[in-house]
């Protein structure tokens, strides 16, 4: 520890400490703008210069080591002469229009010029001007505003982990910029519009749309992934205009996915349901809500009257609130069926059987920086948990050891020291060989049941894997969305979890949304041998209840979900969002709300609950699903339905002050596993991709427009394209026993041998259905 | 992109460093590359990048910093003034301003015959001798008064 005296006050330090670390310490404020506390030090903005005992000239405090004994003056004459001289500098090219400055009002350099510049400007000559970048649909630029503090560049090298942009050129020319015509295309992008201290990066769709003090601040939680990171969302005459960043150090820390931050135009667009609709015949019909509940009660009712309640389901989506899973399932069950699901896109569900509870991360996220071992099994995992993978790289950098076991060798942007690459059907066969390799290793037994699988031979990479993990001191084993919508999902669990028991590691699925625990808990999901989401949607039952859910693009089935439901009688529909898809398979439409526009619960991949509340009025006659399924439930005389608010809801099903929440459990202790079946012909990989998740965000016009929006392709690796024949470029017509697309193929070298990578959630894909597949690829 | 025998020459060079800091040779391996190809077109930058390992942003700003890597194409004979604040209290613009008259161009400009360029420089430790100037990177010019231009210009010209 290190004593010094800031403005007089005392204090003790860790060594190692900055006078800027020293001064937020005891709450002295220090001007700065390029010292950013998740950024590395550059020093270059000189606004955080302070008075220090015995030197000569001001020193910048975000730079300067605090040693024992020292006396530091923030805010004496020379310390704030100092800082004026700088404020002066700054403002020599900084143009003096905030008012037509879409960062007017939020903006650090106006803030300070405040404080610390003159109120007329000594500077009569020419400024200079700096031509604008095109970084692409996100972040809009205004150069000239730029004072060179690089933290953009700093954020893009160190907390994104790909150097996108840079400050080229020198002196007075410096200029901000990508190379040559490249846009910036970090999933993370977004957060260098918050970084930027000045108006030079600022928000695309944001743009011009409202300034900073007519927006009310609202905190709610992201619905896009397992994470849950904490939002604030601004809103203007009950419209959603933008969302940032709520720091919260343990979640997502001061950071949001562009996925987060950008979706929210989804919310405002012009699809939304906002009156209930019943169809009649060919056409559809708005209506009141009292006629469209009583016709939905009446007639369910009387097909569950006809057809008995095991013809009876309903498919929820996995970024559902804790509360409307409930009650949803409530519902089910009050009519007397188990034919409930929320996992949609998951194939195998052999786990239920002997599951003993919600599978969860298994550790809390801020415990990844003590991690030194890390497995990641079946995961695009950059894309599918941009700040989990956020994360895993910033602990990478401090000596944690990263493995993956998948089809695909995405770059994660962070060292994957052991790889694997399986094709689809012989993911068990790969981490069967691993479970061999640390059983060798460790000449520990291995469970009865599993020793079936295991290898004979066994392959190098398996050999190094293994030996990463038994050389950790801390690790874990995470299977990603790919691993729990594998065919043999159970399976693959089952394996790691041995696998982590043998090496003592942490074990835990990362989820693929952002109720994935919350569903179990809510009991969204079959109890006494009812229909799970697969077998619901590959034979039509009678009738079924949807929310918020787009079969074709929320499911593994694909196109085969759309038809299934559409074989329905009737289909009540409690659906955000309009759609020529939705028209067609349901029979009554229920406007319900989106995150925003209801209160609810969310159980992150972690086991921590979040609830929120509206933050703003819901559009039209849209209504919070959980008052919709809640009058449901009375218009059917069913017992249990009569709540008053959203708490006492989520009062039934989980205790929110409990971090982790109960109920949690990964092992599948006594699960009969089943082999790898060899498959002749090329596997189709599946990914879900980044913006097409769920419906709000395939309906964010920005983000659709991002390199990652792109439309889905057939990805080869170059051996395979030459044994079938084929070039990049080339059309081709993919087909499986389901159906078949037009795809443009693409040499893509990261994907294993044999496979194909083509993404699913897409219209152009759904005719494929099933995630794993073989597929054949004719050029057209 | 690059030839066989610049891609040794970098090797040269990448191997003073450890293994996984390749880019620490980016200076060398951008002259490297200017040598053979005569300027740094934008695509050279991206090759020499990728064969470090490295962002082109990143190689780009080393490029775009020092200005004995010509972002453009030269003249057979690239003069670079320094006209920093010593050279220019002690002369340094005037030979500028007089080698822009003799030669008809500005700074950053090159003779329509494709024999002369003018550079801005930076300074070059060598205040004490302003006004300097910097024939083609290598060789250092001394004391540049008018005279000392005229004769420069006259032997380079031959
Ligand atoms: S663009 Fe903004 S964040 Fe980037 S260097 Fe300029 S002022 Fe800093
Ligand atoms: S904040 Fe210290 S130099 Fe910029
Ligand atoms: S200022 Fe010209 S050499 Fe130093």
């Amino acid at each position: 520890m290190l004593e010094i005296e800031i403005d007089g006050k005392q204090l003790q330090v860790a060594d190692g400490s900055t006078v800027m670390d020293a001064a937020n310490q005891v709450g002295a404020y220090i001007p700065h703008f390029c010292y950013h506390k998740k950024l590395s030090i550059a020093a270059n903005c000189r606004m955080c210069l302070v008075q220090v005992e015995k030197a000569p000239k001001p020193l910048p405090a975000c730079a300067t080591p605090v040693t024992n004994g020292m006396k530091v003056w923030t805010k004496s004459e020379a310390a704030v002469k100092a800082q004026k001289g700088v404020m002066e500098f700054l403002l020599i090219n900084h143009p003096l229009d905030c008012p037509i400055c879409d960062q007017g009002g939020e903006c650090q350099l106006q803030d300070l010029a405040v404080g610390y510049g003159e109120s007329k400007s000594r500077y009569q000559e020419e400024k200079r001007v700096v031509f604008n970048k095109n970084l692409g649909p996100l972040v809009a630029t205004d150069m000239t505003r730029c004072i060179h503090c690089t933290r953009c560049v700093r954020f893009t090298q160190e907390i994104a982990g790909l150097m996108e942009l840079g400050q080229a050129f020198r002196g007075e020319h410096s200029e901000i910029m990508p190379f040559v015509e490249k846009t910036v295309d970090s999933e993370l992008s977004g957060n260098i519009i918050d970084l930027c201290p000045v108006g030079a990066l600022t928000s695309k769709p944001f743009r011009f749309a409202a300034r900073t003090w007519e927006l009310a601040r609202r905190k709610s939680v992201s619905p896009h992934d397992s994470l849950g990171s904490n939002l604030i969302v601004q809103v203007k005459h009950d419209v959603v205009k933008r969302v940032l960043p709520l720091e919260n150090e343990a979640i997502n820390e001061c950071w949001l996915s562009d996925r987060d931050r950008f979706s929210y135009e989804g919310l405002n667009c012009a699809s939304r349901l906002t009156k209930p609709m019943i169809r009649q015949g060919d056409s559809w019909q708005e209506t009141d809500w009292q006629t469209a509940l009583e016709f939905a009660a009446t007639r369910l009712k009387a097909v569950v009257a006809a057809a008995g309640a095991e013809e009876f389901g309903a498919l929820l989506a996995s970024n559902a609130t804790v509360e409307e899973l409930y009650l949803a399932q409530k519902l089910v069950r009050g009519l007397g069926s188990d034919n409930v699901d929320f996992r949609l896109r998951q194939t195998d569900f052999s786990a239920d059987a002997v599951s003993q509870g919600a599978p969860w991360l298994g550790m809390p996220v801020a415990e990844i920086a003590d991690l030194n071992r890390l497995l990641v099994i079946g995961s695009f995992f950059r894309k599918d948990h941009p700040l989990l993978a956020q994360r895993v790289r910033q602990a990478a950098k401090r000596g944690l050891k990263v493995a993956s076991i998948h089809p695909t060798a995405d770059d994660w942007l962070l060292p994957v020291s052991a790889r694997m690459q399986p094709k689809p059907s012989e993911m068990v066969a790969a981490l069967a060989a691993v479970l061999k390799a640390v059983a060798d290793a460790e000449s520990k037994s291995v469970d009865a049941a599993l020793t079936v699988l295991l290898p004979a031979d066994m392959p190098a990479e398996a050999k190094a894997i293994a030996d990463m993990l038994l050389s950790g001191r801390q690790s874990a084993i995470w299977l990603g969305n790919f691993a729990m919508q594998h065919a043999q999902a159970a399976t693959l669990r089952r394996l790691a979890q041995e696998i982590a028991s043998i090496t003592g590691s942490s074990f835990g699925v990362i989820g693929d949304a952002a109720n994935s625990v919350g569903g179990y808990l809510a009991g969204a999901v079959p109890a006494t041998g009812g229909k799970n989401a697969a077998a619901m949607l590959s034979e039509s039952l009678k009738s079924y209840v949807l929310l918020n859910v787009e079969p074709s693009l929320d499911s593994a089935a694909g196109e085969r979900a759309r038809a299934a439901v559409a074989g329905a009688d009737f289909v009540v529909n409690l659906t955000a969002f309009n759609s020529p898809e939705l028209r067609a398979i349901s029979h009554v439409m229920l406007p319900v709300s989106p995150f925003t526009e209801t209160s609810g619960t969310f159980v992150s991949c972690e086991g921590r609950a979040q609830s929120f509340v509206a933050v703003a009025k819901p559009q039209g006659d849209t209504r919070p699903a959980w008052k919709v399924l809640r009058v449901m439930g009375n218009l059917l005389s069913l017992d249990g339905f009569d709540y008053n608010d959203s708490e006492a809801v989520r009062a039934d099903v989980l205790d929110i002050t409990a971090f982790p929440v109960a109920n949690l459990s990964n092992t599948l202790d006594g699960l009969t596993v089943s082999g790898s079946a060899a498959s002749a012909g090329i596997e189709r990989v599946a990914d879900v991709p980044i913006y097409a998740t769920d419906s709000i965000v395939r309906r964010a016009p920005a983000l659709q427009r991002a390199r990652d929006g792109a439309a889905p392709a057939a990805y080869l690796s170059a051996a395979t394209m030459t044994s079938l024949g084929l070039n990049a470029g080339d059309a081709v017509e993919a087909k499986t026993e389901q159906g078949s697309a037009r795809l443009v193929a693409k040499a893509d070298d990261t994907v294993a041998d044999g496979c194909v990578r083509i993404a699913s959630a897409h219209e152009t894909t759904a005719a494929l259905g099933g995630l794993s597949a073989v597929v054949t690829l004719e050029r057209v | 992109m690059l030839s066989q025998e610049s891609l040794k020459l970098i090797d040269v060079e990448v191997a003073k460093y450890p293994s996984d800091q390749k880019q620490s040779a980016v200076m060398a391996a951008l002259r490297i590359a200017q040598q053979e190809k005569g300027w740094l077109a934008r695509e050279t930058i991206d090759a020499v990048a990728s064969y470090l390992d490295m962002p082109a942003i990143a190689a780009f700003e080393v490029a775009s910093f020092y200005n004995m890597y010509d972002l453009e194409p030269v003249g057979e004979h690239k003069i670079t003034v320094c006209t920093n604040l010593p050279c220019a209290l002690s002369g340094g613009v005037h030979a500028a301003d007089y080698l822009k008259q003799k030669l008809g161009i500005e700074f950053n400009e090159t003779t329509p015959d494709g024999k002369f360029t003018l550079k801005e420089g930076e300074c070059m430790g060598a205040c004490g001798d302003a006004p300097v100037l910097l024939h083609n990177n290598h060789k250092m010019c001394s004391w540049m008064t008018t005279e000392k231009i005229d004769q420069l210009l006259a032997d380079l010209a031959k």
